[in-house]
């Protein structure tokens, strides 16, 4: 069923089930968010998305509200202006502000609404969360003084992940996002929770001090750990990988595993190998690959020759896609002539 | 002597606390002894009866000879045997220890529905609920009137939700029932919170079978078949009687596969909770029985169309389940002749603070807070004066001295920025600050935000902390304006009615008190002389006499002076305890 819906003058249609904030953004109509995120059911904390309804006397959060029939809806008057600017200086009145020195500075949503609000002074200055940091993974930094309370780690963890490694503790202005018994962080370190967090509260410990904007370019690929073949963005300073993010327009929606998060630094490690090597007379010499190909072939010619074909075998990679492992098959069964493959994953 | 002796002791948990079950204890071992008559003990019976409301004169005792009931009051274990001898044996009532006028007039005004078994019967005894026509009201109902009838009488009656929030009881029931779902549920809400009210803990230690009952009837109106207590795990007398009565009401066969042959299955199991004030809050509630962190979500959709496990849901306050039997039995006109237009029947307040007769009442809705605070509260202790009501508890607000003659009703109370609430009164005299009476509420609410929304998790922090600098002298001008701001923000952006209401202590205290902000803030005085930080204490040379015993009270050794000549109290290092004021027997300590 469709419902008839008009946010701040401009009317459509949208399915059953459609809320206010969905509705607004098939608009275009921008509507401020923190704790709401398109793949994740809503939460209704941040109450940056109030808007006006006609007939309501109470502001309401628009990523909760189900648009109905005939709704009238304003999203930004002087008084919904107004509370949003309370309600973002109460959050910076318990953030540390330290966005100089924050890995997340310019990929803040706080900071850019911040920003969009010009809040520099803060009538409501008062005590601030205290925690230190203590995780001894390699993976993800939390900074809980940062931590906003939008939950949004928590919903993708339970939600996307299906892990649920973290929720809320505690209550009130003690309410802490942690793993049970505030325990250091013991997960699949995905970093899906990095990857939603609006704030520097989650953020890669290897991002630290590498750079943040300035000088970093954008690099589209493809994750070669394995034949799901997600997308992910490198980013690059100079010629090193520096972070990884994927896109949330691309078919894995933006999410990854810790392997294509957080294990890139094997690309600008020393040890890796960027040539092919051939062993002769027992040391490894580089080579090119028009030269290593032609010497593979020519040896397993050889020693099918030789020995016959059952004497060759051949190990595929669960980091090659489903037709790449196909090819290779292929290539020893009817090319070579033998049964004998077998790939990593098996193992 | 035959006589038909039965022993009454209050054991409510404020009787229990002043030592009830001893008291029960020396009555059943003393009337044990072979020198009482052997026929006579076989007439006595003893009772364990729930709150009759007058907690301050607890242990009371009721004593029936033959029919004639004397009530004694501050009974303790020592006082058993001469109440013995002299009136059960001897047959005359020991004067000195009964009740007085106060007594009589504590209970003259009120009008007793809700808890009228509570005190007389048995509450661990389903057979004694029986025989003051209890379950009559679900015979009635499945014997003899539709689901839609029984909703019917609701929605005539009256009767508004007594949690809180006042919405009609019979539209919520009404609502379910036409609610699409394969199963339903009714839900009864025993999580009170408020800090000092004990209704809801007081109606279920004194009659659980009136909640059971009234939670069969809702039952069988909305079509729920399961049912749910979700009752505070600190209410462990109230747990146990519920645990006792359901089981009861099992076997006797009102819960169960086929309640009265009609087909009709219901059953109630109990849910503990853990403590969360906002867990009475119905959406945070239905999380944590699910099994989920108690936080509420956004309404729409309502629980009686989308509540526990998804499924159309009443949830309805202890004091409403129990007004049910009593309205199904004696009729919706009965029930509404109490009341005023659209308040309609009793209900039930915990009437604490500066009153003399603290306790459990249950008044008519309308009644003046006058009549409360002078007729049945007895009036302020020790001859003060009447500084303001607080009701509503967290969520509520203050009526002043000069709005004593207003209706207690859900719409004139919220005419002055109060509330009904669930039943929280609270009197304050002259000693008592406003202003630290909001910082008293704000830092309950502050603690017990369940932290989900911003402007509830950091707003109630940061009117707490401007609260706090007012009543420590370090307030600023411009900060009765902050606070009004900062709440009113509060109230408009919160999700659930904890936020919504939390500022309410706030605003009602600048409303009507707001000179005391300002002497707080401008001259760094407590004109209560209530906030430690903003006295200051010296000595009037004029009076004192040098005795020393302020000198020798004195913790911080701030006070010094020679023997018979006037002392001096270093300021410095004075920490303001009061202790020289206390004790000064020639008034020479001046306090300001």
């Amino acid at each position: 069923m469709m419902m008839k819906i008009t946010i701040d003058g401009k009317s459509i249609e949208v399915p059953q089930g459609t809320t206010v904030l969905e509705a607004a953004r098939m608009l275009d109509i921008a509507i401020p968010t923190l704790c709401h995120h398109p793949k994740l059911t809503p939460f209704g904390g941040c109450r940056l998305c109030i808007v006006e309804i006609k007939g309501i006397p109470r502001p309401v959060t628009s990523c909760t509200t189900p648009a109905s029939e005939g709704m009238e809806v304003t999203t930004s008057t002087p008084r919904i202006k107004d509370l949003r600017k309370t309600v973002l200086e109460l959050i910076l009145s318990d953030h540390p502000n330290d966005c100089m020195v924050c890995e997340r500075a310019g990929d803040c949503t706080l900071q850019e609404m911040a920003y969009a609000y010009g809040i520099r002074e803060n009538r409501f200055a008062g005590e601030r969360r205290i925690y230190t940091k203590r995780d001894g993974n390699p993976f993800l930094e939390r900074d809980m003084e940062k931590c906003i309370l939008c939950g949004r780690c928590v919903k993708v963890c339970d939600e996307v992940q299906g892990v649920g490694a973290i929720d809320f503790t505690y209550r009130g202005f003690q309410s802490k996002i942690c793993p049970p018994y505030e325990e250091d962080l013991d997960c699949e370190f995905c970093g899906q929770c990095v990857a939603v967090c609006p704030t520097g509260a989650l953020a890669g410990k290897m991002w630290s001090h590498k750079g943040r904007q300035k000088g970093v370019r954008e690099v589209d690929t493809i994750c070669s750990y394995c034949g799901t073949g997600c997308n992910i963005t490198l980013h690059v300073k100079g010629n090193e990988v520096i972070r990884v993010t994927s896109r949330e327009d691309t078919w894995n929606e933006g999410w990854l595993c810790v392997k294509g998060r957080f294990g890139y630094q094997f690309i600008n490690n020393p040890d890796r190998l960027a040539k092919p090597l051939i062993k002769r007379d027992g040391k490894f010499e580089e080579a090119s690959w028009d030269e290593t190909l032609e010497y593979v072939g020519k040896r397993l010619n050889e020693i099918k020759a030789s020995h016959g074909p059952d004497a060759i075998g051949g190990l595929s990679s669960a980091r090659c896609t489903n037709e790449e492992n196909y090819a290779f098959q292929k290539m020893l069964r009817a090319g070579v002539g033998t049964n004998n493959v077998d790939h990593c994953a098996r193992l | 002597m035959n006589k038909n002796v039965t022993v009454q002791v209050c054991m409510g948990t404020g009787g229990m606390a002043a030592g009830g079950a001893e008291v029960l204890a020396a009555f059943e071992s003393l009337m044990k002894e072979k020198d009482i008559p052997a026929e006579f003990r076989r007439e006595c019976s003893l009772h364990k009866v729930g709150c009759r409301g007058l907690c301050a004169k607890d242990v009371l005792v009721d004593i029936i000879v033959d029919g004639t009931r004397t009530t004694y009051q501050y009974i303790k274990p020592d006082m058993v045997q001469r109440i013995i001898d002299e009136h059960i044996t001897g047959g005359n009532p020991v004067a000195e220890w009964q009740v007085a006028d106060d007594y009589h007039k504590f209970h003259e005004k009120q009008v007793k529905v809700v808890l009228s078994d509570c005190g007389t019967i048995d509450p661990e005894d389903i057979d004694s609920y029986r025989g003051a026509e209890g379950y009559q009201a679900i015979r009635k109902v499945f014997t003899s009137m539709s689901p839609e009838e029984v909703i019917e009488v609701m929605k005539k009656s009256g009767l508004r939700g007594r949690g809180g929030a006042g919405f009609p009881t019979g539209v919520k029931w009404e609502a379910c029932r036409k609610a699409s779902g394969d199963q339903k549920y009714i839900i009864c809400n025993a999580d009170e919170g408020d800090p000092g009210a004990f209704m809801d803990r007081a109606v279920i230690e004194g009659n659980p079978h009136a909640v059971i009952e009234g939670m069969v009837i809702g039952a069988y109106a909305i079509g729920a078949s399961k049912g749910y207590v979700y009752i505070r795990a600190e209410y462990p007398l109230a747990v146990e009687r519920l645990t006792i009565a359901i089981k009861a009401a099992r076997e006797c066969g009102f819960l169960g596969e086929n309640i009265f042959d009609t087909g009709f299955a219901f059953d109630i199991k109990i849910k503990l909770g853990a403590g969360a004030f906002v867990c009475g809050e119905e959406t945070a509630l239905i999380a944590s029985i699910e099994g989920q962190r108690g936080m509420p979500r956004a309404k729409p959709p309502f629980p009686v169309h989308n509540g526990l496990w998804g499924r159309p849901t009443v949830i309805n306050n202890v004091e409403t389940l129990a007004n049910i039997p009593y309205i199904i039995k004696r009729g919706p006109e009965w029930f509404s002749a109490y009341g005023t237009e659209k308040s309609k029947g009793t209900k039930v307040f915990a009437l604490t603070g500066k009153v003399k007769n603290t306790g459990l009442i249950e008044v008519p809705m309308g009644i003046t807070l006058r009549e409360i605070i002078y007729d049945i509260g007895g009036g302020i202790e020790n001859n003060k004066k009447l500084k303001a009501v607080q009701t509503g508890g967290p969520s509520g607000g203050c009526i002043t001295d000069e709005m004593l003659d207003i209706n207690v009703d859900y719409e004139s109370l919220a005419r002055v920025g109060s509330i009904v609430g669930s039943g929280g009164m609270i009197v304050l005299d002259e000693d008592d600050c406003m202003v630290n009476v909001a910082k008293y509420f704000l830092n309950f609410t502050r603690d017990e935000s369940c932290g989900k929304c911003v402007p509830c998790r950091i707003g109630t922090k940061r009117l707490l902390e401007i609260l706090d600098r007012i009543t420590k002298g370090l307030g600023r001008e411009g900060d009765i304006e902050l606070l009004e701001k900062l709440s009113g923000d509060i109230k408009s952006a919160s999700l659930c009615g904890l936020g919504q209401t939390a500022p309410n202590p706030v605003l009602s205290t600048i409303k009507y008190f707001r000179e005391e902000y300002e002497a707080h803030i401008r001259e760094k005085k407590c004109p209560s002389k209530a906030c430690r930080d903003l006295l200051t204490y010296s000595i009037l040379k004029d009076f004192c006499v040098g005795c020393g015993a302020c000198m020798r009270a004195c913790p911080a050794a701030a006070i010094t002076g020679e023997k018979k000549k006037p002392h001096t109290i270093n300021d410095e290092a004075c920490i303001k305890c009061g202790s020289c004021f206390d004790v000064c027997k020639f008034k020479a300590v001046n306090r300001e």
